[in-house]
C-alpha cells in the first residue's frame, strides 16, 4: 500500500488563512454569534462573469481548489471529492422562499440549480476541466473525514496519484436564524478568547472552506503524511476515551507517541465533555490545541483542524493562540485530531510529519 | 483483501410496490407506478404525473412502530423501510458481529418537512424538531440506528441523480480494501414541492407519462422511492455459507465537465463510467448481457447516453431499457433501486420493457427493449448520470 501525503492547502476561513506564505500572524478577535469569513480577492481566481453567478460555498470552493492546486504545482487532479454538510445552503434557501412566497410561481431555475448538495464539487470539475472521479460527502460533521477516508483508499490503491479534497460551508441567513431558535448557536455574542469559557449552549457559527491536495507522491511541498482517519456514527456503549486507545491500539502507538492533540471544542457547554474527558484523562499530558474559536463552528470546520495540524507539522511552529496547554514547543511528528458534533458523527484523524 | 463484492440482501420500496417481491410483479405485468399527486397540494398536481408510493407519513410511522414524537421525513422513512428488508432479506440476526458500515444516498433529505414547516418554525414550537432533520446525513443516521449499527463507518453521499450508484460504488471499494466486512449501501429520496418546482423551473417535467428513449420524449415523471443492497465479503459469505444473489463486478465514476445540469452532447461523462466499469470488472462490451439504463426521458439525456451507448458498444448494442416510465425519476435513491431490478433481471434471466415507447429517435438507429423478455443473463450494466456532471455506471454479475 502507498502512502497518502497531503502535499498543498489552502484555508478561506474566519481569519486570513488564504495566503500560505503567513500562519495566522495576525488574528481577528471576534465578538458575535456568527461570524464572516476573510475574502480573498475571488477576482483573482474567478472570472467576474462566472463569479456574479456563483454563491459563496461555490466562490470559497472554487478560490481554495485554485490555491491548493497552485500550493502543490499542479494544473489539474486525477479526482475532486468534496464535503459539505448544509450543501448550497442560499441558494436552498432562495429557491424555498420564493417558491413559498410566490405560491409556486414565477420561479427561475438558476437557484435550484445551484442548490444541490454537488454544485462546488461539479463548477471545480467544470473550471479545472477535470472528468475524473467527483465525490461529494454530506454527512454533518464527518462529511469532510468521509472525504480524507475516499481519497486515502484511490491514492493507497494507486487508483489515483493525485486528488483534490475539501470541506466546504456557507452560512444561510435564515437557518442561521432557525438554529439559534432551538439553540445549535449561541444566543449572546461571544468573543474568541472567551469561548471555551462560555458555559453556554450552542455554538458560535460560522463558514469556510479548506481544500487539499493529496498525492501518493511526495513532493518538496508536503506538509504531512495521513497515517489514518476512522468516522464513527455513535459511540454506542463505549466512552470516547475507550475509543481513542482502540484507534491508537489500531495503529500501533501508544498515548506517547502522541506529540499533540487538535481538538473540535465549540464552547458549547452541553457537548464539550467529550473533548474535557480526553484533555483531563488520557492526553492530559499532551500538548493541546484547539482552533473553532478562530474559525467558527460548521459541518466542515474539522477541515479547518486539518489544515492547523498540517502547517504545524510543516512549519514546525505552534501559535500562541490555539494552545490549551503549554508542555511542548517544538518537535512535533505525530497529531491526532479529535472532533464531533453535538455527540454525534465522531472522528480520529491520524497526521505525521514528513 | 476480498475479491469478490457479494450482493447476500435487498429491499425496496418504490411507486410499482413496497418490497422486492411486488417490485418485480410489477415489472413483469408492465404495471406502471405513474399516476397524478395525490400527497403533495401543490400548483402543479394536474400538470405533472409522479410515481408515488401509496403510503402516507402516518401510515409508515406505525409500520415502524415509532412514537408519534418522531422527527422522521419522508426520506428516512422509506430509508428505514428498505434498510430493514434489505437486512432481513440477507439473514442477518446480528449487524455488530462483523465489521459493518452504511453508505446511504439522498438528494431531498429532510426537504419535506423543511418546506412544510419553514416559516412556522420561528413561530411553532412542534414543528422545530424538523428544524436538525433537514440536513443529508440525518436520514442516514436514523437508518443506523433502527439497523442497530453503532460506532461506525455510516456516511452519506449526495451526488445529485448518481448518489446510490456512487454509494454501491464507495461500499464495493470498502469491501474489497476489507476495511468493512459488510455494507449496506443505497439511496432515499421522496418527493417534495423543491424538487417538483425545481424540475419544473428547468422544463424536464413531462405532463404525461414517460417515454425514455423515444423521439417525441416529453421529459421526465419524478418519483419517490428508497433501496437497499447489502454487500458482504468473501470471508463473511464462506464463514455463513450465506447464499449470494449477485457480485458487485466493476464500478466507473467520471465528470462530464461539461455543464451543470445537462450532459455534453456526445456523452462524454457516460462514455467514461462505462469504461472505467467495464476495465475494473475486468470484462469487454461483448461480455454485457443488459444495459438498465439512466434513460429519464428528457430530450438532453436520452440523447446523451444513447450516443455514449454506441460509442462504448459500436455496433454490438446489448438489449439495453430504462424503468423510469415503471417508477419515475427517484434522483438520488435511483441507483439502488436499478441496482435491485438488475440483481432480479440476472436471478429470473429476464429483461424488462421500456414501455411508452412508439417513435424511432432520428439521431440514431438504437432501440430498446420494448416487451418483457426471457433471456439468459449473466452480466448487467446499469448507468446513473446527474446534475453537477457526475457520471456513474455499476455492472453486477452473476458470477465472482
Amino acid at each position: 500500500m502507498k502512502t497518502v501525503y497531503i502535499n498543498s492547502v489552502c484555508s478561506i476561513s474566519s481569519q486570513k488563512t488564504f495566503d500560505n506564505s503567513e500562519f495566522l500572524d495576525e488574528i481577528i478577535y471576534h465578538e458575535d454569534n456568527l461570524i464572516p469569513v476573510v475574502n480573498p480577492n475571488y477576482k483573482d481566481y474567478i472570472s467576474p462573469s462566472e463569479s456574479r453567478r456563483m454563491a459563496k460555498g461555490v466562490k470559497m470552493g472554487v478560490a481554495a481548489s485554485k490555491i491548493a492546486l497552485k500550493d502543490a504545482n499542479l494544473d489539474t487532479v486525477d479526482a475532486i471529492i468534496t464535503g459539505t454538510g448544509m450543501g448550497c445552503l442560499r441558494d436552498s434557501e432562495k429557491f424555498l422562499g420564493a417558491l413559498i412566497d410566490n405560491d409556486e410561481q414565477f420561479l427561475t431555475p438558476t437557484s435550484f440549480i445551484q442548490s444541490t448538495h454537488n454544485t462546488v464539487g461539479g463548477q471545480i470539475a467544470l473550471n479545472l476541466q477535470c472528468k475524473g472521479y467527483n465525490f461529494t460527502y454530506v454527512h454533518s460533521s464527518i462529511s469532510f473525514e468521509s472525504t480524507v477516508l475516499d481519497a486515502k483508499l484511490m491514492l493507497e490503491n494507486n487508483e489515483a496519484n493525485t486528488i483534490l479534497i475539501g470541506g466546504v460551508d456557507e452560512i444561510g441567513d435564515y437557518t442561521a436564524k432557525l438554529h439559534q431558535i432551538i439553540n445549535h448557536i449561541k444566543a449572546e455574542k461571544t468573543s474568541t478568547s472567551e469561548l471555551l469559557n462560555s458555559k453556554t449552549e450552542g455554538a458560535v457559527f460560522s463558514e469556510g472552506a479548506n481544500f487539499f491536495v493529496l498525492s501518493n507522491e511526495k513532493q518538496t511541498s508536503s506538509y504531512a503524511e495521513i497515517i489514518a482517519i476512522s468516522t464513527y456514527n455513535t459511540l454506542g456503549n463505549s466512552k470516547i476515551s475507550d475509543l481513542a486507545k482502540s484507534f491508537l491500539d489500531e495503529n500501533n502507538l501508544d498515548i506517547d507517541a502522541i506529540d499533540m492533540v487538535v481538538l473540535g471544542n465549540n464552547g458549547d457547554v452541553t457537548f464539550d465533555g467529550f473533548y474535557n474527558e480526553l484533555s483531563s484523562g488520557l492526553f492530559k499530558n499532551t500538548q493541546q490545541v484547539y482552533y473553532k474559536h478562530l474559525c467558527g463552528e460548521f459541518m466542515t470546520a474539522s477541515s479547518f483542524g486539518v489544515w492547523l495540524a498540517s502547517k504545524i507539522l510543516k512549519t514546525q511552529k505552534l501559535p500562541e493562540i490555539v494552545k490549551l496547554n503549554n508542555l511542548k514547543d517544538s518537535n512535533f511528528k505525530t497529531i491526532l485530531l479529535y472532533n464531533q458534533y453535538r455527540g454525534e458523527n465522531h472522528s480520529f484523524t491520524l497526521l505525521r510529519k514528513c | 483483501m476480498s475479491k469478490g463484492v457479494a450482493i447476500t440482501g435487498m429491499g425496496i420500496i418504490s411507486a410499482i410496490g413496497n418490497n422486492v417481491e411486488e417490485n418485480y410483479a410489477s415489472l413483469v405485468t408492465g404495471n406502471t407506478g405513474i399516476s397524478k399527486i395525490s400527497k403533495i397540494e401543490t400548483n402543479h398536481k394536474d400538470s405533472i404525473m409522479v410515481g408515488e408510493i401509496g403510503f402516507t407519513n402516518q401510515e409508515l410511522e406505525q409500520q415502524l412502530g415509532l412514537s408519534s414524537e418522531n422527527n422522521y421525513s419522508r426520506t428516512a422513512f422509506l430509508g428505514v423501510i428498505a434498510a430493514k428488508e434489505a437486512i432481513k432479506n440477507a439473514g442477518i440476526s446480528d449487524i455488530n458481529n462483523y465489521k459493518t458500515g452504511l453508505i446511504s444516498a439522498t438528494s431531498v433529505g429532510g426537504m419535506d418537512r423543511t418546506e412544510a414547516h419553514y416559516y412556522d418554525y420561528a413561530v411553532d414550537k412542534s414543528t422545530q424538531k424538523y428544524i436538525e432533520g433537514h440536513h443529508a446525513g440525518d436520514s442516514t443516521q436514523k437508518i443506523a440506528e433502527q439497523l442497530g449499527i453503532k460506532q461506525s463507518l455510516v456516511t452519506t453521499i449526495s451526488t445529485a441523480c448518481s448518489s446510490a450508484a456512487n454509494a454501491i460504488m464507495l461500499g464495493a471499494r470498502l469491501i474489497k480494501s476489507g476495511q468493512l466486512d459488510r455494507v449496506i449501501v443505497g439511496g432515499a429520496d421522496c418527493l417534495s414541492k423543491f424538487t417538483i418546482n425545481g424540475f419544473k423551473t428547468l422544463m424536464i417535467l413531462s405532463d404525461t407519462y414517460n417515454s425514455p428513449f423515444d423521439e417525441h420524449r416529453k421529459g421526465l415523471n419524478l418519483g419517490e422511492a428508497a433501496a437497499y443492497l447489502v454487500l458482504e465479503s468473501d470471508k463473511v459469505v464462506l464463514s455463513e455459507n450465506k447464499p449470494v444473489l449477485a457480485y458487485v463486478k466493476g464500478y466507473g465514476n467520471a465528470n462530464d465537465a461539461y455543464h451543470q445540469t445537462a450532459s455534453s452532447e456526445n456523452g462524454d461523462g457516460a462514455t467514461l463510467a462505462m469504461q472505467q466499469a467495464l476495465k475494473v470488472a475486468e470484462l469487454s462490451p461483448k461480455d454485457i448481457s443488459y444495459i438498465n439504463a439512466h434513460g429519464t426521458a428528457t430530450g438532453n439525456n436520452d440523447l446523451s447516453e444513447g450516443r455514449a451507448i454506441l460509442r462504448v458498444f459500436e455496433n454490438d448494442i446489448p438489449d439495453f431499457s430504462s424503468t423510469k416510465a415503471f417508477t419515475g425519476h427517484t434522483l438520488a435513491a435511483a441507483g439502488a433501486i436499478e441496482a435491485v431490478y438488475s440483481v432480479l433481471a440476472l436471478q429470473n434471466n429476464v429483461i424488462y420493457p421500456n414501455l411508452n415507447f412508439k417513435t424511432q429517435m432520428k439521431e440514431f438507429n438504437i432501440t430498446p427493449q420494448l416487451e418483457f423478455k426471457e433471456k439468459e443473463q449473466h452480466t448487467i450494466m446499469s448507468n446513473s448520470f446527474g446534475f453537477g456532471g457526475n457520471c456513474s455506471t455499476i455492472i453486477f454479475s452473476k458470477k465472482q
